[in-house]
């Protein structure tokens, strides 16, 4: 097999292109960690209402340094500020909107995506760690799409979309679509679909590193 | 005449006994009740049953209360972060058991509990570790666990304002599970930084109607919004001696 030379996206560039698809007006909770970083590449002439699950919606970028509110904190417990227009609400009201079916897309991170949308996010099973769950489980149940932000392989080259998890589930057949630093892939009823795919990668050295059939929707686009 | 406004927070807190269930208001350290942990921590009780999002911090607040060995059992959604060192150790002796339950799910189950509910069905958790041996249900096609009301003795939390009458108002971050923990539990004691006549807060703006709140007490800590657990700790002791009216 002809391996082609390829460079994967960094992180900020899966970020810029996840943020492509985040259409004006939408109601997005990102997830704490790589999910953030899309907030970066939101363009200022997109209204996009961002939401934390600890009680803000229409929050903004960090404060300059000397203004840090210890009350003014997001999901991940960094400092924020609040946009014109932002709003505060307590925690039911907040996993309404969550649970409710009002927020348009979420973006979360994985260890694992199976070919039928399952997502595993929130342990890894291991029998001595402390198991921590937080809102991504009603994030992947309650938002209208789930995109998912991850690399391709973990750091020693396994698949992480596989046929089927190994890890615990978060949320069952939830996620939409899957950024890697690779591909874009849609899921769907007829399977994983690869819509976008880095300059030189092949389709079968992208077949190659994933646990799970492929379908190549690339000409489709 | 009704006046829910306390000045001492040993003679408030003196009425949790041994084996409490207690919802601390809170996410991290936003609108965690500092001065009212410090002062459950002196009053010594334990055995106690503690729901908060999270299960302590540094060594200071919550994580504090964990490490005197007073907590039986925490609920909560996520225990873990990079400094739970108090919980991760008790948690690996065997010292605390650890109810984990998925951060809508605790709000949702301690707003039932307020309601006058007696379960919810809710999608959070359907097919996972945290549904087994529960209940569900398919309505309308879509799957639902069953799940209970979270019900407490008392509820501590942070506000940022309250009248004798009880009606508090919250600021930014720090509000998230007061305004649900109050409406729960038997008995809510708020922290406040101030305490305000009647008619100062505007019936519109009011977020937790004084029906759900017990008592009122205002803290002095040593610098606005921001104050150190140190210095809360010393502003405590002082606080309790020099009660303004």
């Amino acid at each position: 097999m002809n391996h082609t030379s390829y460079t994967v996206l960094t992180r900020d560039q899966i970020a810029e292109r996840a943020a492509q698809d985040i259409p004006d007006g939408a109601y997005v909770n990102l997830g704490i960690g790589l999910p953030t970083k899309i907030a970066q590449y939101l363009p200022d002439d997109k209204d996009v209402f961002l939401h934390s699950e600890n009680g803000l919606l229409a929050f903004g970028p960090p404060p300059a340094k000397g203004e840090e509110d210890p009350e003014l904190i997001n999901a991940g417990k960094e400092y924020v500020t609040m946009l014109d227009g932002g709003s505060f609400f307590h925690h039911g009201d907040s996993f309404a909107m969550m649970r409710g079916g009002h927020i348009d897309i979420c973006v979360l991170g994985a260890f694992q995506v199976a070919a039928n949308g399952d997502l595993a996010n929130w342990s890894t099973g291991a029998p001595d760690a402390i198991p921590a769950v937080g809102g991504a489980m009603d994030l992947a149940v309650g938002a209208k799409k789930v995109f998912v932000m991850t690399n391709h392989t973990t750091k020693t080259g396994d698949p992480k979309i596989v046929s089927k998890l190994t890890y615990p589930v978060t949320g069952k057949n939830c996620v939409d679509r899957i950024y890697t630093d690779l591909c874009v892939i849609d899921v769907t009823d007829k399977g994983l679909a690869v819509t976008e795919m880095v300059d030189g990668l092949s389709f079968d050295d992208l077949q190659a590193l994933t646990g799970a059939t492929l379908i190549d929707a690339t000409n489709s686009k | 005449m009704i006046n829910k406004a306390d000045k001492n927070i040993t003679d408030v807190l003196s009425q949790i006994k041994d084996g409490a269930t207690i919802m601390i208001g809170g996410f991290g350290t936003a609108g965690q009740p500092a001065e009212l942990i410090d002062g459950l921590i002196n009053l010594g009780v334990k055995d106690l049953v503690i729901i908060n999002n999270n299960a302590g911090n540094g060594d200071h607040g919550l994580a504090k209360l964990l490490k005197t060995g007073a907590v039986r059992k925490i609920i909560c959604s996520f225990p873990r972060q990079s400094d739970s060192w108090v919980f991760d150790e008790l948690y690996h002796a065997g010292k605390i058991e650890l109810e984990l339950v998925p951060q809508g799910n605790l709000a949702c189950r301690i707003q039932a509990a307020g309601m006058g509910l007696g379960a919810v069905y809710t999608p959070t958790g359907f097919g996972t570790l945290l549904a087994e041996g529960k209940e569900t249900r398919e309505i309308d096609g879509k799957d639902y666990v069953l799940e209970y009301p979270i019900k407490a003795d008392f509820a501590l939390i942070k506000a940022s304002r309250g009248d004798r009458w009880g009606n508090l108002v919250y600021r930014k971050s720090a509000r998230n599970f007061g305004p649900i923990m109050a409406m729960a539990a038997d008995i809510t004691i708020a922290q406040v930084s101030e305490t305000v006549e009647l008619g100062a807060l505007d019936p519109e703006h009011v977020i937790t109607p004084g029906i759900f709140v017990q008592h009122v007490v205002q803290i002095q800590p040593a610098s606005p919004e921001s104050a150190s657990p140190e210095s809360a700790s010393a502003e405590l002791s002082n606080t309790a001696t020099t009660a303004t009216a």
